[in-house]
Parts: C-alpha cells; structure tokens; sequence
C-alpha cells in the first residue's frame, strides 16, 4: 500500500515552520469524550470534524527515539510509512506489509509490535522505538547488534532491524532462556535467507552481554 | 486501502456516541461491510483494510479504554474477569490465568506471533475474521461473506483449510482463532456494551453459524462494544489444555485444535468440556462428545467412541477430508494429556 498524497505538508521537529503557518488547524470534539482532528487547507473552525473529506491530512504528533516530530498525515499513513516515508528512518524495512514477517518490528511504549499494522494516528503520546534509537548516542552498538555481527546473523540483512528490535524485546520479557525459547519468541520474524541457527547464537550471546 | 476518518474515543461512553452518527438503522447487524469499525489492536482490521476486504468510512480507535476496566485482568470468588482491551500477551503471561486456567494461557500463547500478541486484543481476537483466501482476495467476486448472494469459491476451490463443522450450503470458511475455544469450553459470559446499557451473554451465543447469511457472524448489533468477558470459577479448570495442531511449529494458525477441561475420579470421567478449533465454521463446543464421556474411563474405546461422535457431522470438501481423521486425532491425544496432566 502506497498513499498517494501522503508527502505533501509534513516535516520533522516541533517548531513552527512554514509548512504549519499556512495551515489552519482545526480542533473538534464529539461532546467531551471524541476527539477528532483533521488539518485543512481551507479550513471551517465552525464545521463539525465528521463532515470534512475523509482524505484531509490529520495533525499527527509522533515521538520517535526520544525526539518528537510534528506531521501532517494521510489518516491512513501507518507507522511503518510515518517512519520511513515521513521522517526518514529507513531502518524499519517494509517485507510483506500484513503483518507477516517482522521486518518492521519496532517498540512502542518498550512493546515489540508491527509498524505496519499500526496506524501512525494511534501512537501519538506513546515512546516509538526504532532501530536507529538503539545505537547508544557515542554511535556505540548495542549488545545485540554486535551480537547479530559477531554470530554472521544475516545474509542479505533486509530482515536484521526487524530481528534486532524483536530480539531485544524478546531478551527483555524474559523469553530468551534457551535456544528452544527463542525459536518460539523469535518465530514472527521471517528470513528469507534462513540464517536461523545464527540469529539464535546471536540472541543468546546478547542476553547474556544485556544482564550483565 | 480507502480513505477514513479516524476518531480516538477516550472512554466508553466515547466510543459509543462516535458510532451513533453512523448507525445504519436498516442494517441491524454489524458486518464486514458496515461503515464503521473499532479499532483495537488493527491487527484484522487494517490488514483487511489494506485488502479491501473492509471498506470503513469511519475508524474509531477504542485503544484508550485500556486505562478503564476494559483493560484490566481480574481474579477472585467471581471468577475471572478479562477485559476486552487487555492484550493477548498480558492475558497469556497472567499468573492467576496460567495457574487456574492453563487453557486460556495456552490458547492465546499458541497463537499469532509475540509482536502481535502485544498489539491484540481479546475483544478484538474473537471477531478476527476467517482466513479463508476467497474471503481476502478480492479479485474473487464470489464469496457470500465479502458479496452476499454472490456464490462461494472455495466450495470447489482451495479448501484445505477450511471447516468441516459447521458449515452450510453458502460457506465453508473455518473460523481462524484459538481463544474462543477456551472461552466456549469454560462457559464463558461476554459483557457488551451499547447505547442502551449493558448486557451479558453467554459467549457461545456470540458467534453465528453460517446458514444462509454467513456476511452476518455474530449477534451483536451495531455499534455495540465487547467490554469484557467472564469466566466462572471452574476448580478442575487447573486441569484443562489446548492442543494445536499446524503446519508449522509456531507462528501459524490451527489446522486441528482442541481446548479440554477434565475432571477426573480416579481415571473415570466425573466431567468434560470439550471446544473444537481449525475444523468449524465457528467456535464449536462437542457437547455430545462430552455426554457420552461422562462417567466413563479414559480409555481407547471411549476416545475414539468420544471422537467419532464430535465429527459425526462432519461435511467434508475436496482438499479438507483429512481434517476429519486429523480432527479427531488431536481430541483424543488432547484427552489423554490432560487424564495425565500433574496438577
Ligand atoms: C500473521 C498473523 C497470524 C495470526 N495468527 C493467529 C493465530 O495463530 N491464532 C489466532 O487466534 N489469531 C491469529 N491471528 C489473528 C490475531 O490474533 C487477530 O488479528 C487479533 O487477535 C485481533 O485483535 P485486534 O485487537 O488486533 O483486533 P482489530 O483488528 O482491532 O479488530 C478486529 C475486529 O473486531 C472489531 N472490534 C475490536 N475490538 C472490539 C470490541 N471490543 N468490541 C466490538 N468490536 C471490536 C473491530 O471493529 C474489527 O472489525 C493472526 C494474525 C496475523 C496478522
Ligand atoms: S538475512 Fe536475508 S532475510 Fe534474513
């Protein structure tokens, strides 16, 4: 899935821009309890949310690897595409797209989910992890990275962000006891090259490293 | 995927009213086709939205009814409470869940993969939708469930995965998940929520059989919101299981499952619940499998007589007759385990 008209009017950081000022912002509420908001370009303060065109961009606030990031979004824009399309952190890969294959594993709120199956509007207030907010800020790797560098954990290496970022969460729930329970934890990220017995090695090198 | 709106409620009575506006008087039962969806965990929805299996016009995310009670898990002389929003990784992960309800953990642990695990929910887990490849590949006009009255590909089609139990002359799709065996074998209730209060219903009249109008899945109507489901206090449901069979390891759904509770006497059956997955159009207790245990040992006779008796109905397809045989395999080694369960 592609939006079509998803590029225009979103830019990065929280401070006023021209892409904003030329905007107007419309907040509206459902009574006190709905919150729907919808950023026009010919904007009605008056006119109630639900009768504006489903394909006007939404106000949406992300907070990515600490930073936050202020977009005007497709309402349909996943947090796979607000990451790579958007803010320009291609780390997360885009495999099958439904959910899958784990390529676009990232935290939010220190969960491993599915960026692609997660509307971008739905994690605003939520911390969003990605691969690029595990390198430690001397650009040092983290444990699991070396780990994954060390064991030869990839071929082609289009599935490893996806990997890495499950296999830290996977050390971190306590599910990386044996190579038995990795296999099982680590089952929703596909790779299409196999490098299966690896990226085990690699899991279990690395927790040991991240208890330590 | 087309274009939505996107409305966040904040709470329950939110999440309502945002459905309201778009109620559909006409259509008294919601169905893939209504205009407006939940959003929970998305893990059925936006994936059939990217399809365009389901065409919303209005999504509204109910994620934030996890800070309510909605959320919460909770365990006491009532039983166990599971709210809708809890995540199937919290509920799998419970200990009172694992310890008194091994079924319900197992269930949920055995399903999908940790990442969706933490997104889904459990209201949104019993109303994913079947797997069926004519239901979510539309390039097939034919499937009475997407296009009613438009005819059924899979009849003679890829049926392997398909039900046996269950089905009718319009639709043969199975019903994918595992936590709603659990559910049906305990005699779950299911709390939902609607403009005109609160109602409890026993969960085994929430999914619908397929008849003639298989687009009509369950008996909620619109705008109604699955807020929890109830568990009644079972003593002997420390002795209870699920057994998935598939093609793979893990990460892969149900070809044959089976969710069991047994109370055994000394070896002889006192009481059984018996929920069957992967073969049925919809969650699918074996009641009469059941009665014909009771008060017998658990032995071979009796579980093959106890397993023929569960497929006795059985209306199998090309591709999917070994699910009969498969069916019936997995039940009894399911019955066999828990007879030998330590608990
Ligand atoms: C790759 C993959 C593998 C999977 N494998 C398995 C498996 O092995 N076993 C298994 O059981 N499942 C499996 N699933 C299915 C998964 O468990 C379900 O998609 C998930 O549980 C749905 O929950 P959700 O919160 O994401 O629902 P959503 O997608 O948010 O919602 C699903 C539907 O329910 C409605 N809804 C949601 N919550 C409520 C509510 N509280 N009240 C009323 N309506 C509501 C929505 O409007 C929508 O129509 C798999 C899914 C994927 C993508
Ligand atoms: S390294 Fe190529 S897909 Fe995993």
């Amino acid at each position: 899935m592609r939006n079509s008209n998803d590029g225009e009017g979103s830019r990065s950081g929280s401070a006023n821009g021209s892409g904003w000022s030329r905007r107007t912002f419309l907040g509206t509420s459902f009574g006190s309890t709905v919150a729907v908001v919808a950023l026009r370009d010919t904007g009605n303060a008056q006119s109630p949310a639900a009768a504006a065109s489903p394909r006007d961009k939404i106000a949406v606030s992300l907070n990515i690897n600490g930073k936050p990031h202020d977009l005007s979004l497709d309402s349909r824009t996943t947090l796979l595409d607000a990451l790579r399309e958007h803010i320009g952190l291609t780390g997360s890969k885009k495999g099958c797209d439904q959910g899958q294959c784990g390529a676009y594993t990232v935290m939010v709120d220190g969960q491993r989910v599915l960026g692609c199956l997660i509307l971008a509007a739905a994690v605003q207030g939520k911390e969003v992890t990605t691969i690029e907010g595990l390198t430690g800020a001397n650009g040092a790797l983290h444990p699991m990275q070396q780990a994954f560098a060390e064991h030869d954990a990839f071929q082609c290496g289009y599935c490893t962000p996806g990997q890495i970022m499950s296999a830290v969460a996977c050390v971190k729930e306590g599910h990386a006891n044996s190579a038995d329970e990795v296999r099982e934890y680590m089952s929703g990220n596909l790779c299409r090259c196999a490098a299966y017995p690896n990226i085990v090695d690699a899991v279990l090198d690395a927790k040991t490293k991240m208890e330590a | 995927m087309r274009p939505f709106h996107y409305v966040k409620a904040n709470d329950l009575p939110g999440a309502l009213q945002a459905f309201a506006p778009q109620n559909d008087p006409t259509n008294a039962a919601p169905s893939v086709n209504a205009a407006t969806q939940y959003l929970a965990g998305g893990t059925t929805l936006i994936d059939l939205m990217k399809l365009d299996v389901m065409r919303p016009a209005t999504v509204t995310d109910i994620n934030a009814l996890d800070q309510s009670k909605a959320g919460q898990i909770e365990f006491g002389d009532n039983g166990l409470r599971l709210g809708a929003l809890v995540r199937m990784s919290q509920a799998a992960d419970h200990e009172a869940v694992k310890s008194n309800f091994p079924v319900i953990a197992q269930s949920l642990q055995l399903a999908a993969s940790a990442q969706i695990r933490n997104m889904a929910s459990l209201g949104g887990n019993v109303l994913q939708r079947t797997r069926c490849t004519y239901f979510r590949d539309t390039s097939y006009d034919n499937c009475n469930k997407r296009n009613p009255g438009s005819g059924c590909a899979a009849m003679d089609g890829m049926n392997r995965n398909l039900a046996v139990l269950g089905t009718s002359n319009d639709c043969i799709a199975s019903y994918p998940g595992d936590f709603a065996q659990a559910l049906i074998a305990l005699d779950a209730m299911v709390e939902i929520a609607g403009s005109a209060g609160t109602r409890m219903m026993p969960f085994a009249q929430l999914h619908r059989a397929p008849g003639s109008t298989p687009q009509i899945e369950t008996t909620l109507t619109q705008g109604e919101l699955i807020t929890a489901f109830q568990i009644p206090n079972l003593p002997w449901g420390k002795r209870s299981l699920y057994l998935k069979i598939r093609d793979r390891a893990s990460y892969e759904f149900a070809l044959a499952s089976a969710a069991i509770a047994l109370d055994l006497d000394n070896g002889t059956v006192r009481d059984v619940r018996i929920a069957l997955g992967g073969v049925s159009a919809q969650p699918w207790r074996a009641a009469e499998a059941e009665a014909l245990l009771k008060g017998k040992p658990i032995d071979d006779t009796m579980l093959l007589a106890a397993a023929d008796k569960a497929f006795e109905g059985a209306r199998p397809k090309k591709h999917n007759a070994f699910k009969v045989q498969l069916g019936k395999a997995t039940l009894m080694r399911a019955l066999r385990d828990a007879a030998t369960m330590t608990i």
